[in-house]
Parts: structure tokens; C-alpha cells; sequence
């Protein structure tokens, strides 16, 4: 886990300053709502449809007991007793009063966190693997590149009043776990030929209402070449990018306008210029931060007791069968929290269930905990034979939910509930979808199937990738939600195709229902997943169970 | 009257030749500095770059290209650059800021100072060993 320097403890410190003065400036009217605006969203304040939110940043998705405890008190002493975990693997808060907030902070940084670019027309905060680290597939920790990319990035003079956002992921595994392709940029590690360890750049992925595959600007970078071939990216993109339309002004935009050899061409002119202000400082630098993300001594042991439990206690093994993941040392799984109990909010949790999360980690996952896109909570290293202790404590605070991975693990905007952007619900959506099937004790046999549910165009329920996408629109005054299928969010990325009109909110869940359905009817095997039959058959089966009256009219 | 904001606070205008003539351009928001670079010819001395807005931060990566480039003579932001921005300014390559009256009652020289200390608190100076990102 990286630990503050001197450096960052005093530039948190100073940046908090900053904003505390910012507030008053607000207030004293030295600062205009305009020009505040943009302030606090780069510390990751946004006003919303009811309140402040506040958008703490959880840097590629790691953190530790103490931090986890600091996110708990946040959730109790300053806003309503829980918290949202975000498809930015960060967490946000849905109450707090904007004379508080200087506060939050000041305790986040305590613990050596932040908000810092969490909004705004920032490059945001940097996603990564929520595997890192423990995964067995992975070339290496992609965690130390994200953080020098998380320093590098944080406060960058030339990219603070952007056109737009601009998102970073990081990856190292042969399973993309971070949707590199719907990233601003991309960075993949990777091996050449030789046999040398380096970048894999992707520009131009994107979800909101213009989805886009990332695509391959640099196949091969040297691994001193990084951050100046970033920086070159965002330097070409922070000129050219469109700034008359905020809907064209992502480099998405920019790459498919002037194509990628064009784009190409720009950056390595620039590169040839900003290459030599770096003269290798960042590597030291990367060179300490890996220190940070030594990976813990791992304990040796039987793991007879987790053997008896998978044997004896069904309910243990079906969480296991679901929430366990392979860990690199055959020993040690990798567990997956479910913040997804049928019913409940998808990634809300409770100040209680945080600290519990934060306990467990302390005591059996050498105090680390990591936040999933897909909004869950991760102990990525566990010894086996401390499994069903676990398991049963996570029951005990409504966090032993065994559904990852299938129909109810819903990825879902806040939506209307919360979001000033959003046209339809998404929340109350994804409580149906998953109580629904729930009850029809079908989820384990339908195996592996991704909904994500957005509650306007702006697709931040990353509904374009889900195997089944729900996208809530407002159709003269009444909540309308269109399905697109075999959308893919992996190395294997898809934008789903859109099935056919939209539907009422109450005829939305029966219309999920008849997709499985038709799943179930037409699978090859149990181990044909959705996406598998999805790709042999194509779309005529679904639209078929989806618009039957279409059919009958034609016939 | 402008106010010239620099790292000691405010000041008049010293700048007396004006932009005019063939020792000084005036340049708006949406200039390509590539092509600015390729005609940039020897005798210019000082380049005002615009900001309409505070919110169009291209300014940045024009001071920056410049700097980048070789161009030595002097940078001024120009327009609505409110105080917070002041360390980006000196950061990417600007020497100094002109601002309105208006502005200067507003955001007064205490805001503007306390953004002096630009220098430090640089993640960019620590990735490239020292220096600020524009040396």
C-alpha cells in the first residue's frame, strides 16, 4: 500500500488550506459561483439534485483498514450513516453541508486520502486492476505505475481547465478487469518480443451518449517513455479538442474527427519536445514507489477447515462457488464483498458494514482492502482456512450475499434518485431486477450475466458493456428504458446493440425476465454463458421474446 | 487600466511598447502553437495570450509549448484568470498575469499572494528532478 512522503502530507495539507479558503472566498463573494464551481469540483464536490456530494478519491481502488475506518466516520459523523461505492472505484457521499466539507477533508487526510480531481475537467483519478497485486494472471502490480500517473497527474498546471474530463486506467493481466477500453487513455503493460517489459497505449474509449473503443496509439513504449507520452496526449487533446460542444469534446471526439494516425502524428511531435524535461526523476521515483506494494508475507497452513465447510455447509458454498476468485498462491483466495444484497442499493453500504470490512481485513487480509468497478468491496489476499470464519461474520452484517458475477450484481447509476442529470431511476430498477430473481431461485443456473443500468445518456452505469443494458431515458414526462444486448466490457469489448423501442418502468423487469428466458430455452449447455449464446445466435431470438406483437403483425 | 499581477503582488504595466508593433503579439485562446513556433520570428520580446474565459485553459499548453520551444522573452496571461489559477500560470510558463480593475477589487492582492509559493508543493518539479514543468 503506498504511504504518504513529507511531499504529499504537506501538499494534501496545503491543497485543504486552499479549499477551506475557497469556501470563504465563495461566501465573502471574491469568488463567483462560476468561477467556485470548478474549484470545488476538482477537490470532487458536486451540487446534486437534493444536496452537496462528495466524491472521495480511493486511488485505483486500494486502501487500508485505517483508511476504510476514516470512510465509516465520514459516512456517521458527517453525512448519513453510509456511503456509495462508485464505477471509479471511489466512494461518495450524499449529504454533507458545504461548511463541513473542509473538515472531511482534513480527516481524509489524516489517513493520507483525498478528493483531488474526483470531478471536474481534470484528468481524473486513476483506475486500475481491483486484483492488483494478488491476481495469478497479472505481469506484474500495475498499482505503482497508477500511482506515479495518480502524482504526476494531480495538479497538473496545463490540465486543470480541460475541455472535459479525461479518465486513465491501468492494467497488467491477461484479463482486462479495469475496462481499459472505455478509458480516455489506457495504459497496458505489457512484454515485446525481447522479452522487455513496457506500455501498451490506447486512446479514445468511451461510454456517455458517442460510445467508442479504445484504439492502439503506441504498441510498444519503453517504460521511461510514460509519463511524456501522457503528457503529450493530453497536451495535443487540451488544444485541439472541441470546446463549443461539451458533448464532442472528449478525446474520443477528437480521435474519430481527425483520425488516430493524425492524432498519432501530433503526439510525437510533441513528444519529441516534452521527452527531455524528463530526465529521469520519475523513474527513481517509480522505482520507490514500488517499495510501497511489496507484497505481504504470505502465511503457510492447511486449509483443512475451509475443505469441511465447502463440504458441510451449502450456504458456504455457494458463497464461495461465486465470491472466490484464483489468488496466485494456491493456498489464498481472492473475495469479493458483495455491496449487493438483493434489494438493497447496488454499492451503498453503511458505516457499520465499513467497519466490518475494515476489521476483516485486518484480521485475516493483511490490511488490504480494494474497491471493484463494479462496486463491491475486495479483500484480495485471505488464507483459505480462515474463509468460513470470515464468511460467517460477513453473514452476520448482511455482507454474505454469493451473487458475483451474476443477474444481481447490478452496476446502477444513482439515477433519479440522487443525479440532477439523470431522466429515469436506475436504483429501483436494479432492487427489482434482483429481488425478482431472487426469488425465482434462477440466478446460479443463469451463471454469468452482466446488467448495468444508466438513468440518462450520459451512461455512467456503464451500460453500453453489460450483457444486458438498461439505459433510462425521459420520454415526454414518462420514465423510458431501451435494453441493448451483448455489450462486453473485457480485452473482448463490445458496445451492445440496442434491441428494439424502449419500455414502460413496471414492464422493464419482465422484459429482463424474457431475455433469460430465451437464454435458458436456447443455451447450448449450462456453460454457455449469456454473451456466448448471445454471439452464436445474435439478436433475432431476444427481439423476438422482447416485441412478440411485432412478430404476430408481421405474420 | 490593467492591474500586472507577478509574484510580489500588483503592479503597473511596464510593458510600454504595446502590441502593435512587430516586437509583441497578442494572441487569442485558440492559437496553434505549433504553427505559432514555426513563424515565431526573433525580435518578439512579449506574448499576451488571451483567456476569455478562466474556464478555456488552452492558455496553459500554448506558455507551455512556447517555453518548451526555446522561446525565452516574456509570457503574459491576459483576461479572466481568477487567483487560484495564478500557480498554473507561473507553472506552465507565464511571467505574469493582467487582470481588470474590476477583477483586482474582487479577488485583491492578498488572494494573489497567497498563490506566490507556486514553487512549491510541484509534483511536476519532483517528477522532472526540480525544475517546473515549462524550464
Amino acid at each position: 500500500m503506498y504511504k504518504y512522503n513529507d511531499f504529499d502530507t504537506a501538499f494534501v495539507t496545503e491543497r485543504n488550506a486552499q479549499f477551506r479558503a475557497q469556501v470563504e472566498r465563495r461566501i465573502d463573494g471574491s469568488l463567483t459561483e462560476d468561477e467556485f464551481k470548478p474549484l470545488r469540483l476538482m477537490n470532487g464536490l458536486y451540487l446534486q439534485l437534493h444536496a452537496y456530494m462528495l466524491r472521495v478519491a480511493v486511488p485505483y481502488g486500494s486502501l487500508n483498514s485505517a483508511q476504510m475506518n476514516t470512510l465509516a466516520l465520514l459516512a456517521e459523523k458527517w453525512d448519513k450513516g453510509y456511503g456509495h461505492f462508485t464505477t471509479r472505484q471511489n466512494i461518495q457521499y450524499n449529504w454533507p453541508k458545504l461548511s463541513d466539507v473542509p473538515d472531511m477533508l482534513d480527516a481524509l487526510a489524516e489517513v493520507g486520502m483525498h478528493a483531488i480531481q474526483t470531478s471536474g475537467n481534470t484528468i481524473r483519478n486513476v483506475t486500475s486492476d481491483h486484483f492488483a497485486g494478488a491476481a495469478a494472471d497479472e505481469l506484474e502490480d500495475p498499482r505503482p505505475v497508477a500511482e506515479l500517473i495518480r502524482q504526476w497527474s494531480t495538479d497538473h498546471p496545463e490540465f486543470q481547465f480541460m475541455g472535459r474530463k479525461f479518465k486513465i486506467a491501468v492494467g497488467a493481466a491477461t484479463k482486462d478487469r479495469a475496462v481499459l477500453k472505455a478509458h480516455d487513455l489506457a495504459v497496458r503493460i505489457v512484454k515485446n518480443d525481447a522479452g522487455e517489459t513496457g506500455y501498451q497505449i490506447l486512446v479514445g474509449g468511451g461510454l456517455g451518449r458517442t460510445p467508442m473503443i479504445g484504439k492502439v496509439i503506441n504498441d510498444f513504449l519503453p517504460r521511461a517513455d510514460l509519463l511524456p507520452y501522457i503528457e503529450s496526449v493530453v497536451s495535443v487533446w487540451n488544444q485541439i479538442g472541441r470546446r463549443d460542444n461539451k458533448y464532442k469534446a472528449r478525446i474520443k471526439i477528437t480521435v474519430h474527427e481527425h483520425g488516430i494516425d493524425d492524432i498519432r502524428a501530433r503526439v510525437d511531435a510533441r513528444f519529441a519536445l516534452i521527452r527531455p524535461t524528463f530526465t529521469g526523476a520519475d523513474q527513481d521515483l517509480l522505482a520507490e514507489i514500488k517499495t510501497h506494494f511489496v507484497a505481504p508475507i504470505f502465511r503457510s497452513g492447511g486449509i483443512e477447515t475451509y475443505d469441511v465447510a465447502y463440504k458441510a455447509d451449502p450456504v458456504f458454498r455457494a458463497w464461495a462457488d461465486t465470491n472466490l476468485a484464483e489468488h496466485r498462491h494456491a493456498d489464498h483466495a481472492i473475495v469479493t464483498i458483495s455491496i449487493k444484497k438483493h434489494g438493497a442499493t447496488p454499492g451503498d453500504a453503511s458505516a457499520e458494514q465499513m467497519r466490518v470490512m475494515a476489521d476483516l481485513a485486518a484480521k485475516f487480509g493483511y490490511d488490504e482492502l480494494r474497491i471493484s468497478h463494479e462496486q463491491n468491496v475486495i479483500l484480495p489476499h485471505v488464507h483459505k482456512s480462515d474463509l468460513p470464519a470470515m464468511h460467517a461474520q460477513l453473514k452476520e452484517h448482511g455482507l454474505g450475499t454469493a451473487n458475483i458475477g451474476l443477474i444481481s450484481d447490478i452496476i446502477a447509476c444513482p439515477g433519479m434518485d440522487y443525479c440532477a442529470l439523470a431522466t429515469a431511476r436506475a436504483i429501483p430498477v436494479a432492487e427489482q431486477i434482483a429481488t425478482r430473481f431472487d426469488e425465482l431461485k434462477l440466478e446460479h443456473d443463469i451463471g454469468n450475466l452482466q446488467i448495468k443500468i444508466s438513468g440518462c445518456i450520459n451512461a455512467c452505469g456503464h451500460h453500453h458493456v453489460a450483457h444486458i443494458g438498461i439505459l433510462g431515458l425521459d420520454r415526454a414526462g414518462v420514465e423510458n428504458y431501451q435494453i441493448t444486448l451483448g455489450g462486453d466490457a473485457t480485452w473482448s469489448a463490445a458496445i451492445g446493440e440496442r434491441a428494439g423501442p424502449g419500455f414502460a418502468y413496471d414492464e422493464i423487469v419482465p422484459a429482463v425476465e424474457r431475455i433469460v428466458g430465451t437464454y435458458l430455452e436456447i443455451r447450448d449447455n449450462a456453460d454457455e454463458t449469456f454473451l456466448e449464446t448471445f454471439r452464436r445466435v445474435g439478436m433475432a431470438p431476444f427481439k423476438a421474446a422482447l416485441y412478440p406483437e411485432a412478430i404476430k403483425k408481421v405474420a | 487600466m490593467t492591474v500586472i499581477v507577478t509574484d510580489t503582488g500588483f503592479g503597473p504595466d511596464t510593458w510600454t511598447a504595446g502590441y502593435g508593433g512587430d516586437t509583441a503579439l497578442d494572441l487569442p485562446s485558440d492559437t496553434d502553437p505549433v504553427q505559432l513556433v514555426e513563424r515565431l520570428a526573433a525580435q518578439v520580446q512579449m506574448i499576451r495570450i488571451a483567456f476569455p474565459s478562466f474556464a478555456d485553459g488552452r492558455g496553459f499548453t500554448i506558455a507551455r509549448q512556447l517555453r518548451l520551444s526555446g522561446y525565452k522573452g516574456h509570457i503574459r496571461a491576459y483576461g479572466h484568470v481568477i487567483a487560484d489559477q495564478y500557480a498554473m500560470a507561473r507553472r506552465s510558463g507565464f511571467d505574469d498575469v493582467e487582470i481588470s480593475e474590476e477583477l483586482a477589487a474582487r479577488q485583491p492582492e492578498a488572494q494573489w499572494l497567497a498563490r506566490a509559493n507556486w514553487q512549491q508543493n510541484d509534483y511536476q518539479a519532483r517528477m522532472r528532478g526540480g525544475s517546473p514543468a515549462a524550464a
